[in-house]
């Protein structure tokens, strides 16, 4: 081999260890664009829900009540029997079979919804109104594409002749979508269609309360702490070897320790944000610390000495003036920190968070869920409706993460000083 | 009632704060005494004594009297005649004592039930009174004896200080408060677990089927059941399946993360830089659940789909779906890491390598990378720990029957996939089943503590070498 051929061998050694990496590098962005791209593809339509244009005639023999009824008699009278009639006139069909197909195409709820258009206006009675009644599930997939119409019959859960009614909605555009409040305001449900994340938000809004307050104050008190007073000894090596451990040990172990101690110890209500934000609190400590501690330690001596010289005591000293440096630092940490505690699952599970709760929680000791967790008891529903859920779900999750970390980012951006 | 004695402690302190700051001024204007503090810190005093004694023995308190409570009512149930067999059935007497008591218990209310009924008022009654009564006395005694250390007191900034400093240290305690509740927690159950299975069955049994201990009181076990159940909890199908998941996950992120890492360290502009590296930094901050979903519902079912269409069978829960999705959540861990570790090497050592020649490509091979390679395997190691601590990747996406294989298209289960279904629902406790849940844990523990120490003691004497 002569030297120039060595040389162009040496030469293509390297372009091809330079195409390694600038391809390992592209397959993880590729991965972030595929995860991102397939989590919005799937959840986008999760915001919107299918409803069924219906006219609805508040018939006087059907209801026990009067024009002007309070709101009590209302929220007591029984309006099923005026919705079957009524809902059984969208579409002309022949028998009791039919009828209830027909019926099926409603959610659950059409009852309460047109309950909900009486209590708005009570004078209704001897009335036709247009009301948009949500569609169920099955309907909903359908009219979004999520689902095949080509199968076999016995392999839909919608049956011909439901198909038949929903093309009679859709040629008399009696069929459409509107914005999915229930998504932002039920708790969780067994319709699809019915689900919401509410309670899921209001939970995780508790716990990551509860763990801010108790986190925060402990690991900004424990920073300054090991960085401003600790004697070099034994005890502060050993908090520190602790410390460094605590944030390395799987997230599971504090469920663990949750389980064991907050609730067969202390016997701490099971399922609730109280026992989540302790939880994640002890979780999150020491990821706090760590971030806090090289924000104090960035702060050079100089600011430190300069109190010193003008009289302020060792603690007028950092709390005057070193912590209030630290502080964009600090809290740009404690951000990232609690962003990580809102995507946390394993420990939730283990709290019981997992129990279905349909109502959303009034206080932290209320049995709830959290969006995590949300996504995870989706995910292992059956129902084609809550795919689009979860992904959805995670949509909003991922947003508040984003928000959180660009909150961080511009915390430090803006306010940290440099010192060099 | 704690919320009223927290409110009624707050406003004693802020009262006492407007006392002993104008109490000082009073004495120095008319002793002359030169104050060595400010007014304000002789408030700060009164307050800091008045406050946090009375809110410690509150938060003792209310961490323990729910369980005294309940086993003074437990024992006088079952001296008025009432039988439960264990503690779960003891539990549920107790949890109907309480119901009855809150008037929310609907059942059958029998003479025992009622006389425990009365018995839980008088008790409850009783704690409160004396927990007011206490908390009230410790007010007391800490005001009078902090009133008398300001009188002649002209350093009350260096005895605020002194607290506050007492503060901060247990503030710091807290870390390793939760070590030890962390190894209490889990070698209390353990213990109790490895009285019933011995841990040498645990450790080298080779199935494992929790299923199959039914809930029973641990401490009456006959010999013959024992010989079913240490069969049930073999140790050895998880460590395999743990280190078979991980294993895969570190065939994808190991190269990945480490040629990004050489890429961004040694290649890249400051631009490309800037950019890749918090995109890539992305894939550490999303909630492992969404990776979990992912590899559940897109990734799973697509290698099925891929294996039918090449005539293989693959599980639609197979370890290689949720090998390869959590290898790509640990590439940022071992990419910034490896990145650190190779910007850190010092660089004289490339310029010696530039000068008899070499390209760019061989100084990394052949110098870069064996002068981090510490610190490289440190980051791997930290990345080994991660993956086999990881939970909802496998819980939603790896199977949950203990095979041993080595077949990446099969289901396998891991460590923390079943601590998860062990105690997800509603768990006895008091049952191996729940105890080996412990023992997991405590063997996961013991695992990434060993990781974890290894890498850090590598990557700390790389740095020393280079510093």
């Amino acid at each position: 081999m002569t030297k120039e051929e060595r040389l162009k061998k040496r030469h293509q050694a390297e372009k091809r260890f330079r195409f390694y990496g600038l391809t390992s590098i592209f397959v993880a962005l590729l991965f972030v664009v595929i995860l991102v791209q397939n989590i919005f593809s799937k959840g986008s339509s999760a915001f919107k829900k299918t409803v069924i244009t219906t006219e609805i005639f508040f018939d006087q023999e059907l209801l026990e009540i009067q024009n002007g009824a309070s709101e009590e008699d209302i929220m007591e009278a029984d309006f099923y029997d005026l919705m079957i009639e009524n809902l059984i006139k969208a579409y002309p069909a022949k028998d009791r079979d039919e009828e209830d197909e027909l019926l099926r195409l409603f959610s659950g709820d059409a009852e309460i919804e047109i309950k909900k258009a009486f209590l708005k206006d009570n004078n209704l009675i001897g009335k036709t109104i247009t009301l948009d009644l949500t569609a169920s599930d099955d309907i909903d997939q359908l009219h979004k594409g999520n689902y095949p119409r080509d199968l076999p019959e016995e392999r839909r859960r919608i049956s011909d002749f439901q198909l038949v009614i929903y093309d009679y909605f859709v040629e008399n555009k009696k069929i459409s979508k509107n914005f999915n409040n229930y998504f932002f305001n039920n708790g969780d449900s067994r319709d699809p269609e019915l689900a919401g994340i509410g309670g899921a938000l209001v939970g995780s809004f508790y716990s990551i309360l509860i763990c801010l307050l108790l986190a925060f104050p402990v690991a900004v008190l424990a920073s300054i702490y090991l960085e401003e007073f600790a004697p070099k000894n034994k005890i502060t090596d050993f908090i520190e070897i602790n410390i460094n451990n605590l944030a390395a040990v799987p997230s599971i172990v504090y469920g663990l320790l949750a389980l064991q101690i907050l609730l067969a110890t202390i016997q701490l209500p099971r399922s609730t944000p109280l026992v989540a934000g302790i939880t994640l609190a002890l979780m999150t400590l020491p990821r706090i610390i760590i971030p806090c501690r090289a924000s104090l330690k960035a702060v050079p001596p100089s600011i430190r000495e300069g109190a010193l010289a003008v009289g302020a005591s060792k603690f007028q000293s950092v709390f005057h003036h070193v912590v209030p440096l630290a502080l964009p630092g600090t809290l740009s940490g404690t951000i990232i920190g609690l962003a990580q505690a809102l995507g946390e699952t394993a420990p939730l599970i283990l709290i019981g968070m997992v129990a279905f709760v349909v109502d959303i929680p009034s206080s932290p000791v209320d049995p709830s869920s959290s969006l995590p967790v949300q996504v995870y008891l989706w995910s292992e529903s059956a129902e084609r409706g809550f795919v689009e859920k979860t992904s959805a779900t995670i949509m909003m999750l991922l947003t508040f993460l984003i928000v959180m970390n660009f909150v961080a980012v511009y915390l430090r951006q803006k306010f940290e000083k440099r010192w060099n | 009632m704690n919320i009223v004695l927290i409110f009624l402690i707050s406003i004693f302190s802020i009262s006492l704060f407007f006392y002993g700051k104008s109490k000082t001024k009073t004495i120095s204007i008319k002793d002359n005494i030169k104050l060595n503090a400010l007014p304000k810190f002789y408030g700060y005093y009164l307050v800091l004594w008045c406050s946090i004694p009375a809110l410690v023995f509150l938060l003792v308190w209310s961490l323990f009297e729910p369980t005294i409570i309940k086993s003074i009512i437990i024992e006088t149930a079952a001296n008025q005649g009432a039988v439960f067999n264990d503690k779960n059935e003891a539990n549920l007497i107790y949890e109907k004592i309480k119901a009855i008591h809150l008037g929310t218990y609907f059942g059958d209310i029998d003479s025992i039930l009622k006389e425990s009924a009365l018995a839980y008022a008088k008790f409850i009654n009783l704690f409160t009174n004396s927990k007011v009564v206490l908390i009230f006395g410790i007010i007391i005694a800490s005001v009078v004896y902090s009133l008398k250390k300001i009188r002649n007191n002209n350093k009350a900034r260096d005895d605020v200080e002194v607290i506050l400093k007492g503060l901060l240290f247990v503030s710091s305690l807290i870390a390793i408060l939760t070590t030890l509740g962390i190894i209490f927690s889990l070698l209390f159950e353990s213990i109790k677990f490895f009285s019933v299975i011995n841990i040498f069955d645990y450790l080298f049994g080779t199935n494992w089927s929790p299923q199959r201990a039914f809930v029973r009181d641990a401490s009456s076990i006959t010999a013959a059941e024992y010989e079913e159940l240490k069969d049930a909890f073999g140790f050895i199908p998880l460590i395999a399946g743990t280190s078979f998941i991980a294993f895969i996950a570190m065939l994808v992120a190991v190269p990945v993360g480490l040629f990004s890492g050489i890429y961004m360290a040694e290649y890249a502009s400051t631009k490309v830089r800037r950019v890749s590296k918090p995109i890539i930094e992305i894939l550490a901050g999303i909630p492992t659940v969404v990776y979990g979903f992912f590899a559940a519902l897109t990734v799973g079912p697509f290698f099925r789909q891929v294996g039918e269409n090449l005539g293989l069978t693959v599980s639609s829960e197979s370890a290689l779906a949720a090998g390869l999705i959590m290898g790509i959540m640990i590439i940022p861990y071992v990419s910034s890491l490896s990145d650190d570790v190779i910007n850190s090497v010092p660089q004289s050592l490339r310029d010696g390598s530039y000068a008899v020649g070499a390209t760019k490509s061989e100084t990394i091979k052949q110098v870069v990378i064996p002068a981090a390679l510490p610190g490289i395997i440190g980051s791997v190691l930290l990345a080994v720990s991660r993956a086999i601590g990881e939970t909802m990747i496998v819980v939603m996406a790896a199977g949950l029957a203990a095979n041993l294989t080595i077949n990446p298209l099969e289901s396998t289960t891991t460590i923390t996939t079943q601590i998860v279904m062990i105690l997800v629902g509603d768990q006895e406790f008091d049952s191996p089943k729940t105890q080996s849940a412990f023992a997991l844990g405590l063997t996961l523990f013991i695992a990434t503590l060993v990781l974890n120490y290894i890498a850090q003691r590598a990557v700390k004497k790389y740095r020393e070498k280079y510093d």
